[in-house]
């Protein structure tokens, strides 16, 4: 007979061993520095997503240097850059001696609200006017790639989690629900699951983002587009939940609770769905990069979050012909950004679900 | 108006695949407040069916055809979802034959306990500190703070048992339903809970649907037997009566056995 206090140990067993995955333990740290990086996005970054000069338009990422001509050690800095167009009218940048700006610690910048509500001036580096660093270069419009990577994480790694939350709250409520009525209702709500799965999640998204109006500003784009990918998201879940569902009613816990006149909606929130919880972390783990990925996949192609906002798509889509790549390969960088999120998350869930097999929670009699 | 929970004619089909079989047919049985009825029968004679049934927790398969389940003069068949679902745990509450899956394994037995108090009364935090504590007293649990807090595997059998019916009766409950509440407890314990429901019955009013097969639970406890046979009570009356002169094969075959 198995116990709670058994898969509490159980639970606590899980983590132990998960924390001794190194693969895993680097990618959970991978991702709580993303999302640090998010939240104080502000701050780290040493200008705002929007602030612009042309005549920076695909800086290449600058060096930062810490010797001056004669080899002395000296604060870091970075050059002033000028350049001159070849016969393509291409620019070319080339270091101007003698120009030399330090990197400022805490340097005055573009206004932002700190969290949100503190007004604030102060980012964590940055040099003073004239001169501008661009550690890991420019975009066409001479914006700081690093610091629109820093923004492009807010919308691109919250895109992932609210989804989730968005779509597991749908799955399991419908799933759970569904499989304890059972009969016609089941058997109605699993029909429009598989409807709901039967069309290809790409297509759909497609077909979906399509109808939203032109009108829409950025924050409600966000929205549609998190309430898509959402909607498509929910029902294979909801047909896992519902198979456990089924089985978990038949306990005589349930029996028990219906003899104290809890009610149906209760009985599946409180004595139905916690038992579902080893497998819906690892599924919401694993489920996350489908988020991002699909944000990135919309913006991409400029179906959703739209330019001066970034987003990890949307700043790839710079990204799209094969000239600006081979002269300016560091927008590619957003690419490998959604590259190892996506990778971390897989490792993690995967390691989740190696130390959390639901089939190792069933009870044992 | 004297019985508290009259059944007159109870009648419940089982479906399956090859069609619908009578599991109790015409199920007569009258418990009078205060009194402690016990519903005897071999495995498979509907005890427990007719258990659920008064509770109308029968599962989709089983149906009743016919019939009425009287309660305080009210007929439980006829009554709403929400009339019921005010009623279980209220006025009638169940208790179960194996605790450890009766209760919930990622709660609390406190937590589990107050979830009747929550669906079933307006008590204030520390009204339901108070009740808790005063109720677990009353079932013999010591310490009553650290078994709040455990989980239902953290307690012994006979510890949980105690949990169990001190969930039942935490409501002030006028009938609860016994399903093979001693079964699975060893004598000494089996001694304890016979005692236990003594004090609920004379101390609590409390009446009693006592679903057992052990003769000997029966004789200490039980005012009344219903001897139940093939969906049908063979032989009904006096707990004494019935255990010494058996008038019905079967009844007599019962005690012969045990």
């Amino acid at each position: 007979m198995t116990t709670e206090k058994k898969s509490l140990s159980q639970f606590q067993i899980a983590l132990k061993r998960f924390q001794r995955n190194r693969l895993a333990m680097v990618c959970v740290v991978i991702l709580a520095l993303f999302y640090f990086g998010a939240v104080f996005a502000d701050f780290l970054s040493p200008y705002s997503f929007q602030n612009e000069d042309r005549s920076y338009s695909y800086c290449p990422p600058m060096k930062v240097q810490f010797f001056d001509d004669q080899g002395k050690a000296r604060w870091p800095y970075v050059r002033g850059y000028y350049f001159t167009f070849d016969e393509f009218h291409k620019r070319i940048y080339t270091i101007d001696k003698f120009k030399k700006y330090p990197i400022q610690i805490f340097n005055k910048g573009d206004e932002y609200k700190f969290l949100g509500f503190i007004p604030c001036r102060y980012h964590l580096f940055g040099v003073d006017q004239p001169g501008r660093v661009h550690l890991w270069g420019a975009d066409a419009r001479g914006r700081d790639l690093l610091s629109r990577l820093f923004f492009g994480a807010r919308i691109s790694l919250s895109i992932g989690l609210i989804g989730v939350t968005i779509s597991f709250t749908l799955g399991l409520l419908v799933g759970g629900i569904s499989g304890y009525y059972g009969g016609k209702l089941d058997n109605i709500i699993m029909r429009l699951c598989e409807m709901l799965m039967m069309v290809p999640g790409f297509y759909l998204m497609l077909a979906l983002m399509v109808i939203i109006p032109p009108s829409f500003n950025s924050l409600q784009r966000y929205v549609a587009i998190v309430v898509v990918l959402s909607f498509i998201g929910w029902a294979s879940l909801a047909r896992v939940i519902r198979g456990m569902s089924i089985s978990l009613r038949e306990r005589e816990y349930v029996l028990a609770a219906k003899a104290i006149g809890v009610s149906d909606f209760a009985i599946v929130l409180r004595h139905i769905l916690p038992h579902t919880i080893s497998y819906s972390i690892v599924a919401v783990m694993l489920s996350i990069p489908g988020y991002i990925l699909g944000e990135a996949a919309l913006s991409l192609i400029g179906l959703g979050i739209q330019d001066p906002i970034p987003s990890w798509g949307n700043l790839l889509s710079d990204a799209m012909g094969i000239v600006r790549i081979k002269f300016a390969p560091w927008i590619l960088l957003p690419g490998l950004f959604i590259f190892i999120t996506v990778i971390c998350f897989n490792v993690v869930g995967d390691a989740l679900r190696d130390y959390l097999d639901p089939t190792l929670r069933i009870e044992r009699k | 108006m004297d019985e508290l929970l009259h059944i007159k004619d109870l009648i419940i089909k089982i479906k399956s695949d090859e069609g619908s079989r009578e599991l109790i047919k015409g199920l007569n049985l009258k418990v009078g407040s205060q009194k402690v009825v016990a519903l005897v029968g071999g495995s498979g004679s509907g005890k427990t069916t007719a258990g659920l049934a008064i509770l109308r927790l029968l599962s989709d398969s089983m149906d009743v055809q016919g019939g009425e389940i009287l309660f305080e003069g009210k007929d439980l068949l006829k009554a709403s979802i929400g009339d019921m679902r005010r009623l279980r745990g209220k006025d009638i509450a169940m208790v179960f034959q194996e605790p450890l899956s009766a209760f919930n394994p990622v709660f609390t037995i406190g937590g589990q306990i107050n979830e009747v108090l929550k669906y079933h009364t307006r008590l204030n935090r520390r009204q339901l500190q108070e009740r808790l504590h005063e109720l677990l007293e009353l079932v013999g649990l010591p310490e009553p703070k650290r078994v709040l807090r455990s989980y239902p595997h953290q307690l012994s059998g006979g510890m949980r048992q105690r949990a169990m019916i001190a969930q039942a009766i935490v409501a002030n409950p006028k009938l609860i339903i016994a399903d093979e509440p001693t079964s699975n407890l060893d004598v000494t314990l089996q001694a304890q809970m016979i005692d236990l429901f003594r004090k609920l019955r004379n101390d609590l009013k409390i009446s009693m649907v006592l679903i057992t097969h052990d003769l000997g639970i029966v004789r200490e406890l039980a005012d009344e037997v219903a001897v139940l046979f093939d969906g049908r009570v063979v032989e009904c009356g006096p707990a004494r009566e019935v255990l010494s002169e058996p008038r019905h094969a079967y009844t007599s075959e019962l005690t012969k056995i045990l």
